[in-house]
């Protein structure tokens, strides 16, 4: 076990979402839907030191395995993540985010004239650009502060 | 053309639009060429914003095929104002009809419609997006007064909310064009549609003022500001007034500058323009007809 690992607990069984862009732990937790208040058990390290990104934000979730729809969006503010799934204090599954073409259904689009935003059946998907994503609706480019357009 | 829709003006390619003004140039010298074309036809035209012109234009395409029109009336008097959705009401009107015509408030409202149906969906405005027919019908006017090719275009006035605006900037990229834009600071180019122009390579200027680029123009394509836009009357009269075409402003113009707008105007265009060999807008308008009999008889043709 390294130092790294250390520093944060062990956990049973849940997600260990490791090499999160130093600084964006608090954005992950928002994409996970989680506040403190659902009494999820969370350990958080930030600015831990790390061989690949200098440093890095270490996420572990207990009792919660990562969607794969939240493991798209994860890509988007962490695109270094690794997600490991632990069950039984085993690491059962690792794998590197993946960027999507494009997202559906977990972001809303911040164009209030947007058909998405009209209570019609339609899901808002989000085409993935280089820097950013494009609600492929209207067209709005989102670039900064993602998570803040994460649907409720 | 392949498209199943017409959504937006992106999808169009070089070909697509050319193959449109062809055949708007053939339904133009010989209106008569498709008069039984569509005689079992019926296009639904769903305007949940009304818009008189646009309207009428499609009607009048329709018949000059042949076919006909069903009109889901003013929003006011139908079931939309009910609550009913516009993907609940499209599902119905695919029963009626052959193909669909849609303005709306809303942007990305005509594709989310054509998701829910077979039938064709012509995008005829929705919200401050796209109005692709439009585009085809300036395309059309431009190709006739200044060709597509190697020419300068002016684009001047609300270019943040003006679909029309929009709209033709992206058909434009397909052609060798230079497009200049004209407006306030506060109405410039929003960000989606620079960051197109960009991907597609245009070569695009912007300025606020008209006069140091308006003696390279070919065409100048104007659009109204709208009092809406702004806080105070004061601001807003103050910045309109720079945007309005006299005679006086064309001096400087080239002579065979076409000075375009997609209409209604208010007075962002002297009604002494209107005289001179620069006003081209009533011949535009003149050409949605023959423009839109083109694109539904692409479309809505099977085979
Ligand atoms: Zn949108």
């Amino acid at each position: 076990m390294t130092d790294t690992e250390l520093r944060v607990s062990k956990i049973q069984s849940g997600t260990v979402i490791d090499h999160v862009s130093a600084g964006e732990a608090l954005h992950v937790l928002k994409l996970l839907g989680i506040d403190g208040t659902g009494g999820t058990t969370v350990s958080l390290g930030m600015n831990v030191p790390s061989d690949r990104l200098g440093r890095k934000d270490v996420v572990k979730v207990e009792g919660r395995e990562l969607s794969d729809s939240e493991a798209e969006v994860l890509s988007l503010i962490a695109p270094e993540a690794t997600i490991n799934i632990i069950r039984d204090y085993d690491v059962v599954e690792k794998r590197r985010v993946e960027r999507p073409e494009e997202v559906g259904g977990v972001l809303v689009c911040p164009n209030r004239e947007c058909i998405t935003n009209a209570g019609e059946p339609v899901d808002p998907t989000f085409a993935v650009l280089d820097d950013g994503l494009r609600c492929e609706y209207c067209g709005e480019i989102v670039r900064e502060d993602i998570t803040a357009h994460l649907r409720d | 053309m392949r498209h199943d829709h017409l959504l937006t003006a992106k999808q169009l390619s070089r070909a697509d639009i050319e193959t449109v003004l062809d055949r708007a140039a053939a339904f133009d010298d010989d209106p008569e060429a498709a008069s039984e074309r569509y005689a079992d036809t019926l296009l639904a035209l769903c305007f949940f914003e009304p818009s008189t012109r646009t309207k009428m234009s499609f009607e009048t395409a329709a018949k000059r095929l042949g076919g006909d029109v069903v009109d889901m009336g003013s929003v006011e008097s139908s079931s939309v104002k009910k609550g009913e959705s516009l993907a609940d009401t499209v599902r119905v009107v695919e029963g009626y009809a052959d193909g669909i015509v849609l303005r709306h408030p809303k942007q990305g409202a005509a594709k989310m419609a054509s998701e829910h149906v077979d039938v064709p969906v012509v995008n005829a405005g929705d919200g401050a997006g796209h109005h692709p027919s439009q585009t085809l019908l300036d395309l059309y006017t431009i190709r006739e007064r200044a060709g597509l090719d190697d020419i300068s275009v002016g684009i001047m006035g609300d270019l943040k909310y003006g679909r029309t605006v929009h709209s033709l900037a992206h058909a434009l990229t397909n052609f060798d064009v230079r497009q200049h834009f004209v407006s306030p600071e506060s109405l410039r180019l929003p960000r989606s549609v620079r960051y197109d122009l960009h991907e597609a390579g245009a070569q695009v200027r912007e300025h606020e003022d008209l006069e140091a680029v308006l003696p390279n123009l070919d065409v100048l394509y104007v659009t109204r500001i709208q009092r809406e836009r702004f806080p105070d009357e004061d601001e807003y009269e103050e910045v309109a007034g720079e945007y309005r075409i006299t005679p006086e402003t064309l001096d400087a113009a080239s002579d065979d500058l076409a000075v375009m707008h997609p209409l209604p105007r208010v007075d962002e265009i002297s009604g002494a323009i209107d005289e001179t060999e620069n006003a081209t807008y009533f011949e535009q308008a003149h050409n949605g007809v023959p423009v839109r009999m083109a694109l539904l008889d692409l479309l809505l043709n099977d085979d």
